[in-house]
């Protein structure tokens, strides 16, 4: 049980960690001044929440291990996230559609995370829902003008969503360590989150006078720590400075 | 998206419950909806504010700085019209 709690709860601290430090890369390079801050303290806010659920998984495991022990002291393979997030920034459109792809599913991981019988999940459940609300809304909107903007901006997020699609499927597959987790009230089983996902999607895209991608073959393995290649130069960037100076302060 | 196409919001903020939203900056946003987020993220990361106003930097009327003689010089021999002849009690605040 404490192992599958551990894989579980660190599979949501490295969504939050990855997709951080992915939006973090945006610092001094959005769009507009106002775009990059809002990038970059969603970044922040998803920073904040793999340091809690990077800390209670280290306490879970019970070999010492703190959060930045496990953000800067993992290798490619023994990161949980899912493929979605490590897929680089591309354009603007491919960072929104991202963001927007994840937030719908966090918001609901978290919502039903709010009933979990750990106390410590439930917490920083209730905690971090607030922020995914405003994630959500901040893609969301995104997302519809640029849909429902020139030609171009519309092509240009079409494509996007189109290219992330077969990464949306991961967000849904459950597997053993899920069923274990959700059995035992802790967790939750992300199949049981894909039809609400899907008509949230759904409504946002019809109003961005978008297409739903036809489901198709569906990536998977980050979870299990099988990864693109994406990662290793994402892992590189974020954890030179602690692996050539450990234990450093400020 | 160039920004030269978004028009120009100026952004009020109350702090507090019962304080008036105050002038705290402008930002460019492509309409309303969005200068709320943006002003949300520009101007209250640091607990600012419970409620945020945007207004059409366009939609303000301002007087003229030529103007400055006879809209605002006559009032400065007037000084009768401050209340600082009264005492006041401690218990009067913001006056």
């Amino acid at each position: 049980m404490q192992k599958e709690l551990f894989e579980y709860v660190l599979r949501i601290g490295d969504n939050a960690l990855i997709l951080g430090q992915r939006l973090g890369e945006w610092c001094g390079h959005g769009p507009v001044l106002e775009e990059d801050i809002a990038l970059t303290n969603i970044s922040l806010d998803l920073i904040g929440q793999a340091r809690s659920f990077l800390t209670y998984a280290g306490e879970v495991e019970g070999l010492g291990r703190d959060e930045d022990k496990l953000a800067f002291f993992r290798d490619a393979r023994d990161f949980r996230n899912i493929l979605l997030l490590e897929q680089p920034n591309g354009d603007f459109g491919d960072t929104i559609a991202r963001s927007f792809l994840y937030d719908h599913f966090a918001y609901l991981l978290f919502e039903s995370l709010l009933h979990s019988n750990v106390t410590n999940i439930a917490a920083i459940a209730a905690k971090s829902i607030k922020e995914v609300t405003y994630h959500r809304r901040h893609s969301s909107e995104w997302v519809i003008r640029l849909g429902d903007g020139t030609a171009e901006s519309h092509d240009r997020i079409q494509t996007s969503i189109n290219n992330l699609w077969e990464y949306t499927g991961e967000m849904f597959n459950a597997d053993t360590i899920d069923h274990v987790v959700a059995s035992l009230g802790a967790g939750t089983d992300p199949s049981s989150l894909y039809a609400s996902w899907k008509k949230n999607v759904a409504a946002v895209l019809l109003e961005a006078t978008l297409e739903m991608p036809a489901d198709d073959w569906m990536q998977k393995g980050g979870k299990q720590g099988v990864h693109s290649e994406h990662i290793g130069f994402l892992l590189a960037e974020m954890q030179h400075i602690p692996r050539t100076y450990p234990d450093a302060q400020w | 998206m160039s920004k030269s196409n978004w028009p120009l919001w100026e952004v009020f903020i109350r702090s507090r419950q019962g304080l008036s939203h105050k002038h705290v900056g402008s930002l460019h946003a492509a309409d309303a909806q969005m200068a709320i987020e943006n002003a949300r993220d520009v101007y209250t990361r640091r607990q600012e504010g419970m409620s945020i106003w945007v207004v059409p930097a366009a939609e303000i009327t301002a007087s003229s700085p030529d103007e400055k003689d006879e809209l605002f010089a006559p009032a400065d021999d007037k000084i009768y019209r401050h209340p600082t002849f009264y005492d006041l009690p401690d218990v009067l605040k913001h006056m």
